[in-house]
């Protein structure tokens, strides 16, 4: 046996220099665990990221190459009231849904961190929208809107309030309200949940010292869980802002952008220009373009609230 | 029948015990009955009635047949006396839609695993191995998680093409993991970060290498946390529309939120019936997930926030 175990040894002892330390280098080692995420990441992410600024200076078409055209796509797109329709549409939406989203996200997660009976069963039917697939859902919003048979129309009329049927998803306003009341509605359950998440790490011992001391209700929420709620707050609302800001789904499966891009989002509109007219560069370059704006509403969801929180923090100091 | 009350109270009176016992109630006895009656249950009772209508809607409508359907003034349009199943077998034996299904479990199931898997090693090199510049790996990779697929979808498109995977499911299968795995190595880095060092240096010390340590310590530690992902990665998946509406093209490769979008909508006759049955039935399985993990959910949910 030990004239087996010798040579064996021998050759590994070489092998030592080159292969072991590889293996055992913590930064090679880190390196090889790190391969298959990057891969991923590297070419389906990074890599197309960079193709679709270079292709939105092109004039790339389905199915043929483009060539180098500069800031023609862009030029073009200053002067489109199309283009510039689907930002205000897109800021539109996604200020008042966030915001409406915010509101009643918070309302929710503090009315469900009271005690009652059937919490756990509550909480988690709270967050049933959030589950189901957006599409799917905006399908039954499509129905329940339904400018004929809308279930909506038919109360109003049978309560009396209305004599005609609201044309939900034909006049450009209520177009515009439908399809911010559906991203309320599944965006809320995600607030309320982390919200209140964020919650019930809130000493209760905090509001008992201040209710002893004669603190109100709004007092405790505004001097106690809102200051200990605001970090979490601004990473929950910079997520929320970027998500309604990229939409595409409930838009594309309620409206399609219509009636007369009332509803167009960015998104929607670069998809329809890339896509359906096979103009790539000129789509490339509208999605660009969300990439500032998608800057800006992180910088300000995020920066805004850090401020507020070192303020507060100073002021207690 | 003359148990049945007493029993009833007795069980209350048990299960109401120890709530009183830790205190739990906090300061709600503060609040009179009909004030919390006010504040609490009737704002509460009136958004979880907003939240959950269309979920009934939508199942009210694939049972209700066609005359009553369209017929608001004959039948009353809350309920339905006789419904049918017409919706559900229309689409179960006379559309591709067990296919849809298939596929769209397919997809979700491979690109969940690929993506646990990159995340774990990921995830596990960046919070124990430390190698130079983890923490700045450890950043880039939060940032992907902020890269929307609505500005990808286009020049991944011309990548799908080029690499000629347009109208397969590998092309999704091998893009959603750039939706998928940002969240979920952030969300394993933190539940790796709460097994102690302690256990790895002991199997280190008991000549463990970095792998088996990986394999036989940490994932069974951090099986909670894996699940959470998993679940919440299928969820994304399943949920994911634009990368698939712009990758596939033939009717029968299609994923259920695209297929019902598009294949489903013939038209100007809205076959109402069949589309909410199709958007139930491509909901039932998620809910269905849901309902036996809410815990992991809520905590991959929140996990990935806080972080």
């Amino acid at each position: 046996m030990a004239d087996v175990a010798i040579p064996r040894a021998k050759p590994q002892m070489s092998e030592d220099n080159a292969w072991t330390r590889l293996k055992h280098n913590r930064n090679w080692l880190g390196f090889w665990f790190m391969v298959p995420a990057m891969a991923f990441l590297i070419f389906f992410l990074a890599y197309p990221l960079g193709l679709g600024i270079w292709l939105s200076f092109t004039d790339t078409r389905i199915g043929r190459v483009g060539h180098f055209v500069g800031v023609e796509n862009y030029e073009w797109l200053w002067d489109d009231s199309i283009f510039w329709l689907s930002v205000f549409n897109t800021l539109l939406y996604t200020f008042v849904a966030s915001a409406l989203k915010f509101a009643i996200g918070l309302y929710l997660a503090l009315l469900l961190n009271e005690n009652m009976p059937f919490k756990a069963m509550l909480r988690a039917m709270v967050l049933i929208p959030f589950i189901v697939p957006t599409v799917l859902s905006a399908l039954a919003f499509w129905w329940i809107f339904d400018s004929q048979f809308s279930i909506i129309s038919w109360s109003l009329k049978h309560l009396g309030l209305i004599n005609q049927n609201i044309n939900f998803l034909g006049d450009t306003t209520w177009a515009r309200i439908c399809v911010i009341f559906a991203n309320i509605w599944r965006g809320v359950p995600f607030v309320a949940i982390t919200l209140l998440a964020g919650l019930q790490t809130v000493s209760p011992s905090l509001y008992e010292a201040a209710t002893l001391d004669g603190a109100t209700r709004w007092q405790n929420f505004r001097f106690i869980t809102y200051p200990l709620l605001t970090p979490i707050i601004a990473v929950v609302m910079t997520f929320s802002v970027l998500f309604t800001f990229t939409d595409f789904q409930l838009i594309w499966a309620m409206t399609r952008g219509g009636p007369v891009n009332a509803t167009h989002l960015m998104a929607t509109l670069s998809y329809q220009r890339a896509i359906i007219a096979g103009q790539l560069g000129e789509g490339a370059a509208i999605s660009s373009a969300m990439i500032p704006f998608l800057l800006a509403a992180i910088m300000v969801s995020w920066f805004g609230l850090q401020r507020r929180k070192w303020q507060q923090g100073e002021n207690n100091d | 029948m003359t148990d049945l009350p007493a029993s009833k109270v007795d069980l209350k009176s048990v299960l109401a015990t120890p709530a009183r016992v830790d205190n739990s109630e906090g300061m709600s006895y503060l609040q009179s009955v009909p004030r919390r009656l006010v504040t609490l249950y009737l704002p509460l009772t009136i958004i979880v009635v907003v939240l959950l209508f269309p979920f009934y809607w939508m199942a009210l409508t694939s049972v209700k047949p066609d005359d009553q359907l369209l017929d608001l003034d004959r039948f009353n349009p809350f309920w339905t006396w006789n419904p049918t199943f017409k919706h559900f077998h229309k689409l179960l034996f006379e559309s591709y839609y067990p296919h849809w299904l298939w596929n769209t479990m397919y997809v979700a199931i491979c690109a969940t695993i690929l993506s646990i898997v990159a995340s774990v090693l990921a995830a596990y090199a960046i919070v124990r191995l430390r190698y130079k510049g983890a923490n700045l790996v450890g950043g880039l990779i939060f940032l992907a998680y902020l890269v929307p697929p609505s500005i990808l979808f286009i020049p991944l498109a011309t990548v799908v093409f080029q690499y000629g995977l347009f109208d397969s499911p590998l092309a999704l299968i091998l893009t959603y993991p750039t939706i998928l795995i940002p969240f979920s190595t952030w969300l394993l880095m933190g539940y790796f970060k709460t097994i102690p060092f302690e256990l790895e240096e002991c199997a280190l010390i008991d000549g463990a290498s970095r792998w088996q340590i990986l394999i036989k310590i940490v994932l069974p530690l951090a099986i909670p946390g894996l699940i959470s992902a998993f679940i919440f990665c299928f969820t994304l998946c399943w949920n994911e529309f634009i990368y698939a509406l712009t990758f596939l093209q033939s009717t029968s490769n299609k994923t259920v939120p695209v297929a019902i979008v598009n294949e489903f909508v013939d038209g100007d006759i809205y076959r109402w019936g069949s589309l909410m049955a199709g958007a139930l039935a491509g909901s039932l399985p998620l809910v269905i997930l849901y309902a036996f993990f809410v815990e992991h959910y809520v905590s991959a949910m929140t996990g990935a926030v806080k972080e």
